[in-house]
């Protein structure tokens, strides 16, 4: 039926062990593979025995503790967070209409391939200082910058759900003379949400990323703004904190709102 | 006026990569009244198919005429059920109706006609093929058409379940007057169910023959009557040949 691949995948690896003991284990093994994280980076950090180049996980806790109370972590999160919102919001807008586009229609395909090897390849960090250069030193071309960074990865992705519609179900609705408006919704969208969740999943963390970058070469506020403080002042303990809290922050994005998103709309398959 | 007029010199599809154009269908006239049920038999691969699809109106062009009684909705019954199956039972029939807020009821009615207003809730993708099926010919029954078409609907069910579903078929035709245009590989079903047989050569499938059954309710139901027709099918002379050549080409 519809290849959700990516959906499966993850099924298939949740499935991997049954039963209760099942259910320990996937609530035991991640916990305890994060206290090794930080068991191995104390460890490193004692060996170093240099707390400037090497902070210990307690020194980086409580300088995570004392940037939170000040409201300078609020403040600069804040910020990138929107820029991620907005970035985002747009990419997958673009990137979904065009890659069905090029799903659907052989012409499209054609035509947008040699554009979209063009852009998959063109690196990051061109389209920030081209964009900086031709827009200014502004908001809109830091969010521009970014979701062209990312438009051809959600088209890639969406490409492949548009191309694996199954044609019989929206012969069946021709059939029957369904409204065009309901066939989107109930016939076309539900087979491209695995490809959607694979893109938007992807999307965030590619975003984030870039979205410190730009932060670093041109903006004045945000967590990559902050790092490159941290950086010219040598500090390291302020790097590792602020890049603790976006993990922490990206992390809760997708138990939050991606994961039960997912949960809800592949209810059927279960 | 009939409810479906397929007068046709031939169809073609034209070569596509590399495979070579391909004659689908030759000379096929006939019609289907209002509320008749005929039933297309022929060889496998012989165009069958191609012909619903046509007078469906999912086929394109062909070389003649296909007219559809207009004003009256059509209902297709696939011969795999194309079910969303990510929407439940009764989305399935909401699906297709002109109007997705009618009345429970009617949805209800329907499905406890085809004994499944337990399952309304369900998944489809939860559905066993038999049960799939029957959501299948309720979603065609759902929207009062004029004329359902039919291709090997009970193909790959176990005797006992397709035999329920034909008699549940011959019900739902007769309680909604709809006309009906079925193909199978079973001669017992085309005849069981149908007023008219349309017998395809082999491809490209054209018509070669036209037979009446002039049998009773009660005999339709009675599976001893049907057998005996069959003999008698069976007995004519272009008919033997047309399933000697099915028997030697079972199909999927």
């Amino acid at each position: 039926m519809v290849a959700g691949r990516a959906l499966e995948e993850a099924a298939g690896q949740r499935q991997a062990v049954p039963g209760r003991r099942g259910l320990r284990l996937r609530l035991w093994a991640p916990v305890a593979s994060l206290l090794a994280l930080f068991v191995l980076w104390q460890l490193v950090a004692v060996i170093a025995a240099d707390p400037r180049l090497m902070p210990p996980p307690g020194a980086v806790l409580a300088r995570l503790a004392e940037e939170a109370a000040s409201g300078e972590l609020a403040h600069h999160l804040a910020a990138t967070l929107a820029r991620v919102a907005a970035s985002f919001v747009i990419a997958m807008a673009i990137g979904t209409g065009l890659g069905v586009l090029m799903g659907r229609s052989l012409l499209a395909d054609l035509l947008g391939q040699p554009w979209l090897v063009f852009f998959l390849n063109l690196p990051a960090l061109v389209t920030i200082v081209l964009a900086y250069i031709w827009i200014g030193l502004v908001e809109s071309a830091a969010v521009l910058a970014v979701a062209m960074n990312k438009i051809p990865n959600v088209m890639v992705t969406v490409r492949e759900g548009a191309r694996a519609i199954d044609r019989s179900l929206i012969e069946m609705a021709e059939v029957f003379a369904v409204p065009r408006g309901r066939v989107l919704r109930h016939v076309v969208l539900p087979q491209l949400y695995p490809y959607l969740a694979a893109a938007a999943r992807s999307g965030l963390a590619l975003i984030w990323k870039i979205v410190l970058v730009v932060e670093l070469l041109g903006r004045s506020e945000g967590v990559g703004f902050q790092i490159s403080i941290f950086f010219q002042l040598f500090d390291v303990t302020g790097i590792l904190a602020y890049a603790l809290a976006f993990i922490a922050i990206v992390q809760l994005i997708e138990w939050g709102v991606l994961q039960p998103i997912e949960r809800r709309l592949g209810q059927w398959r279960r | 006026m009939a409810a479906l007029t397929v007068d046709i010199s031939g169809k073609c599809f034209p070569a596509v990569a590399g495979a070579p154009a391909k004659k689908a269908l030759g000379r096929v006239a006939f019609d289907v009244a209002e509320g008749e049920t005929v039933a297309l038999i022929g060889p496998s691969g012989c165009g069958k198919t191609t012909l619903l699809n046509l007078a469906a109106g999912l086929e394109g062009e062909a070389a003649g005429t296909v007219r559809r009684l207009a004003g009256r909705r059509l209902a297709y019954v696939f011969q795999e059920p194309r079910l969303l199956p990510w929407r439940t039972v009764e989305d399935n029939l909401r699906l297709v109706l002109a109007d997705p807020s009618d009345p429970q009821e009617r949805i209800g009615g329907l499905l406890a006609e085809v004994g499944l207003l337990q399952a309304r809730h369900v998944f489809a993708s939860r559905l066993s093929l038999g049960m799939a099926r029957r959501v299948a010919l309720a979603r065609g029954f759902i929207v009062e058409p004029g004329l359902v078409l039919l291709d090997e609907p009970f193909a790959s069910l176990d005797a006992p379940t397709a035999r329920r579903l034909r008699l549940l078929l011959l019900r739902l035709l007769a309680m909604h007057r709809t006309a009906a245009l079925f193909v199978t590989h079973d001669l017992d079903e085309a005849i069981m169910l149908a007023q008219r047989l349309i017998f395809l050569s082999a491809t490209p499938g054209s018509l070669v023959r036209e037979l009446r059954i002039d049998l009773g309710p009660a005999e339709r139901h009675d599976p001893a009557a049907v057998a005996r027709k069959r003999l008698e099918v069976m007995a004519l002379p272009d008919v033997a040949a047309l399933l000697e050549l099915d028997m030697e080409d079972p199909g999927p």
